[in-house]
């Protein structure tokens, strides 16, 4: 039987349009990338020095978190504590209920779309409104989003316009990215104007002066900040950092490994509410911090790295499964390989285990991270927590643990553990277990057979003679 | 560090198997240089498509019985970046506090891919005896990213006079081999090595090279697949055969037909009668 | 709602002693060691592609107008005695009916004493509350002054105050703002250094501005004027 990420896997694989929007566009971020830094020794002085920043921010993170909420509180920020996204999604209601606010304009946040927020609100007749122009355009398209920088990226102008279109028959059909641009501006600009509440996540928060920094091009994120009455502020506990100064690099190596931009059009920084004499912005803020499983992760010393991610995104533009398989086919909030090493840890190895096979150990993406995290090195730990027998801090350990496979390694172990038994006695498939499938077909659909050579090098060398020790 | 008089010579797995020819021509370019070559015949497998399963008890008690076979301080030189990063980079991961955690590092600290070895401690100098020919390269993720060493082999053949190298577009990208990965996620891996092919095929190489017999088992498969091939070969039996005087001329059928092995294909009903080993596919429940 | 269990609940979490466990493989390691060594002083911090920046102001000045240009914004080099001549022509250039101002800065109030060169001048002089509408749907351009640049990324320092608030560089489709030379800093770290942004204290809201809005959202491709302005235009003195 065929798992659901691999049914997910063979649909998108063969949607060739879908999959040369991946390509296209993956190939441009890619150049962006290498463009923005052509020196390759600096590019390792500074991603040691986001490694640094942020390791070191996790080293101290419930002090940070501490001082973080102190210094918010001191400045006029309430700041709400959440377990889990249920929590979180609750306390995100109370505060629209408080209020008695019915319409909600959301910038782009990664933790909402963790949270299921938008749909939480709808069952509770708030109406959520996402205002990134790809988060729009998925909203209409009633679409998760397959990119966590970039969420409309498998769309085409086409599918856009088409969209447009249905949705909004007033407008005249355009397939001009620019008229479909200025479509969404008019459309938005009347939701913000009108909009109880504004949401948004956070890209760092910074403990020492009680910060909230939000990047961004389209200035929907200013404005979901700025123009309602209250501003809710959703993010993981993990995004803290301990000084101000720790800002310029960490926002310099996030949008050149994003998106190949110096920097974003927007960096805005939120220290408080409207003060008394301001003529607008929020005259409430909140931050609700939540946990749903980081507090867990960052128990293990090794897969605590996981935490230090900046969401830049670049792991996912380097990775050739990808660049194939598009973000839909993982099934979770985070795809490419940053989701491969966060969901299975958040949701357990027994509900996303699956994704630690969905990486060829190419390193690509460990190659690029901006912070460093040594993505291959913790996809192989997940790995080894999904088939290890005794127990451990990662939710689901063990429960990819298979009878016959666990049998079949350790066959494989002990005779190529016992040289006579292995180079004499063994098959060539035993041999080369895991590399070779057993169900040949899985291999020889696209490739012919590999060949056994008549003699295998152990035998020539001893018939050339070459010693042996 | 200096030229060594004596070197040891890990095979892996996919050579010993399937392409021995590229053993035995590492061997012969390492001695060469006038350097003795021990090959340990109890040597089986590094242990890496256990460690990358998952199976970390399994791959140590291979990797245990490995790094006995290579007790004197002499470098270990391995023809497949794969294997050699699994014994540099991962066997101090696999033994990290276990009682011969010293030795294991010892014994990774040796470690060279072979045309690292053959750059950098040999300084081979080499002379083109070949017809004119043009190669792609297709250099391994694991020499890349994990060893650090996918210039060398670029250097080596920048020494051939008469090679002209060829490059095809997204080079660095993985060929989608992953060893157990193929296995895995098998529809993922193909669209990966056919991607590979195109770019290859769109070179008009004579030949396609490589430092890994798994990568070039994986795309030479795949060209055999589909129909007129590009020969492929691995690195060692290449240069062996471009710098010694008796090798015989390009061929014109795929390589790995005309050499002096006679192969046995290994089809579906020989690998499961002769491994009896079902458990290795993935079945989801 | 300070939701405190769950906040005990985490804080508890964090502050576990770590399980013995797996031992660290090698990148976990060198992690920890590199934290250790060099997270007591993150303050190298700097956006820098270049090892040192030693630019004088005319390369600053060049630098700036580079990258803001390659982003579409519009640059205006003027000084002293010409800025009002410069900023009357782009109202006539560019059509605008009205251009909101504060009248009470040293700019305003130049621009106020000669206030017939100028398109009808509006003033953000009351609540957002009680004009928003106007604000919306009526005003052409906003003009403000700025509290520095950044050389190397081609950016605005503003910190909107109650003269100048955060709306009035974000909703009018135009915004005008007047750049002094003077303050313009290499880089981002370079300006939070000199000017004491963590000594002074952070304003409500600090914002660095690199360009008219833009996304990219649409097959990659850049379009201007999203939600905030269309245009951003920068004149030097
Ligand atoms: S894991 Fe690294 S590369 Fe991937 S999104 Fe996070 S910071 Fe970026």
């Amino acid at each position: 039987m065929i798992s659901e990420f691999r049914q997910h896997v063979i649909e998108n694989l063969a949607k060739p349009k879908v999959r040369a929007n991946f390509r296209k566009a993956m190939d441009g971020l890619m150049q962006r990338r290498l463009d923005q830094f052509p020196d390759p020794q600096e590019l390792d002085r500074i991603r040691t020095q986001a490694q640094a920043i942020r390791a070191n921010a996790l080293s101290k993170l419930p002090e940070l978190l501490e001082q973080l909420e102190a210094r918010l509180t001191a400045n006029g920020i309430h700041v709400h504590w959440a377990e889990t996204t249920e929590q979180a999604n609750q306390t995100v209601l109370a505060i629209m209920q408080q209020h008695d606010a019915k319409t909600l304009i959301k910038g782009k946040s990664m933790v909402s779309e963790e949270m299921g927020l938008n749909h939480f609100l709808e069952a509770h007749g708030i109406d959520a409104l996402e205002s990134d122009l790809g988060e729009f355009i998925l909203q209409l398209a009633h679409e998760p989003p397959s990119h966590i920088v970039a969420p409309a990226i498998h769309k085409s102008r086409q599918d856009v316009a088409k969209l447009f279109n249905e949705k909004f028959p007033d407008i005249p059909y355009t397939e001009n990215i620019d008229e479909l641009t200025q479509a969404a501006r008019t459309i938005l600009r009347d939701k913000f104007y009108s909009a109880d509440i504004g949401l948004s996540g956070v890209n760092f928060a910074v403990a020492e002066t009680g910060t909230l920094c939000l990047v961004e091009n389209e200035g929907n994120g200013r404005m979901s900040t700025t123009v309602p009455r209250v501003h809710i502020a959703v993010t993981g506990i993990e995004k803290v950092v301990e000084k101000f100064s720790d800002i310029p690099p960490l926002l310099s190596i996030l949008t050149r490994s994003a998106t190949g931009q110096p920097i974003t059009t927007y960096f805005n920084m939120i220290s408080s509410p409207r003060k008394p004499g301001e003529k607008d912005g929020p005259e409430e803020v909140h931050l609700v911090l939540l946990d749903n499983g980081r507090s867990n992760i960052y128990s293990d010393p090794e897969l605590l790295a996981t935490l230090r991610c900046i969401r830049c995104g670049a792991c996912m533009n380097h990775c050739p499964v990808y660049t194939r398989i598009g973000g839909h086919s993982y099934g979770t909030v985070y795809p490419g390989p940053i989701g491969i090493i966060l969901e299975p840890q958040k949701a357990g190895l027994d509900v996303h285990g699956e994704l630690t096979q969905a990486s060829t150990l190419c390193g690509a993406c460990g190659e690029v991270c901006p912070v460093r995290i040594p993505i291959p090195t913790l996809i192989n730990r997940l790995r080894f927590e999904g088939v290890r027998k005794d127990a451990s801090t990662t939710p689901g350990t063990g429960s990819r643990r298979k009878l016959q496979e666990a049998a079949a390694w350790k066959a494989w172990s002990w005779s190529a553990s016992h040289p006579a038994v292995y180079n004499f006695g063994a098959t060539a498939a035993t041999r080369l277990q895991g590399m070779l499938p057993t169900n040949m077909s899985a291999w020889t659909n696209v490739r012919s057979a590999p060949k056994l050579a008549e003699k295998t090098l152990h035998e020539r060398l001893k018939d050339l003679g070459v010693a042996d020790e | 560090m200096s030229k060594p008089d004596t070197v040891y010579f890990f095979g892996t797995c996919l050579i010993d198997l399937i392409y021995p020819q590229a053993g035995v021509s590492a061997i012969q370019l390492i001695q060469r240089e006038g350097v003795q070559v021990i090959f340990p015949q109890a040597q089986t497998c590094c242990g890496q498509p256990a460690w990358n399963s998952g199976y970390r008890d399994e791959a140590r008690a291979v990797a245990r019985s490995q790094i006995a076979l290579f007790p004197k301080p002499i470098p270990i030189v391995i023809p497949s970046g794969s294997c050699a990063g699994m014994m540099k980079t991962h066997y101090p991961e696999l033994f990290a506090g276990q009682p011969d955690e010293a030795q294991a590092l010892e014994v990774a600290g040796r470690v060279y891919e072979l045309t690292e070895f053959l750059v950098d401690v040999l300084h081979i100098e080499l002379k083109d005896l070949g017809e004119p020919v043009k190669v792609a390269v297709h250099t391994s993720c694991s020499s890349r990213r994990e060893m650090g060493v996918a210039d060398r082999i670029e250097t080596l053949l920048d020494q051939l006079a008469n090679v002209t190298k060829l490059e095809q577009i997204r080079k660095a990208e993985c060929c989608g081999f992953g060893g157990t990965f193929a296995v895995k996620q098998p529809e993922i891996s193909a669209s990966m090595v056919l991607e590979k092919v195109d770019t290859i095929r769109a070179t008009q190489a004579d030949r396609l090279v490589g430092q890994d017999a798994g990568c070039l088992m994986n795309i030479g498969g795949a060209m055999e697949k589909q129909g007129a091939a590009i020969p492929h070969q691995h690195i060692a039996e290449f240069l062996w055969e471009r710098t010694n005087m008796a090798s015989t001329p390009l061929p014109s059928t795929p390589l790995r037909n005309h050499s002096h092995r006679t192969e046995r294909p290994l089809n579906e009903a020989a690998a499961r009668s002769l491994s009896g080993v079902e458990g290795n596919k993935e079945t989801a429940q | 709602m300070n939701n405190s269990a769950a906040r005990a609940n985490i804080l508890q979490r964090l502050r576990k002693e770590t399980p013995p466990g797996l031992p660290l493989s090698g990148e976990g390691r060198s992690c920890t060691l590199v934290a250790d060594a060099s997270c007591s002083s993150p303050d190298k911090g700097r956006l820098g592609g270049v090892s040192s920046f030693d630019w004088d102001k005319a390369e600053r000045v060049r630098r700036f107008t580079e990258r803001m240009q390659a982003v579409r914004a519009e640059i205006h080099h003027a000084d002293r005695h010409n800025w009002l001549e410069v900023l009357v022509e782009i109202c006539q250039a560019k059509g605008l009916n009205n251009l909101l101002l504060s009248p009470n800065t040293a700019w305003g109030q130049t621009i106020t004493a000669q206030a017939e060169r100028f398109p009808s001048l509006r003033h953000y002089d009351q609540p957002i509350d009680d004009w928003k509408e106007e604000m919306f749907y009526g005003i052409d351009a906003a003009f403000t002054a700025t509290r520095g640049g950044i050389a190397e990324t081609g950016t605005l320092i503003l910190w909107p105050d109650a003269e100048e608030p955060r709306q009035m560089s974000l909703v009018p489709p135009i915004h005008i703002a007047v750049l002094e030379t003077d303050q313009l800093y290499t880089t981002f770290a370079a300006a939070v250094q000199k000017q004491g942004w963590v000594e002074t204290g952070l304003p409500t809201n600090a914002l660095l501005v690199s360009g008219p809005s833009k996304s990219a959202d649409i097959e990659q491709t850049l379009a201007y004027g999203v939600h905030g302005p269309k245009e951003l235009v920068v004149i030097l003195v």
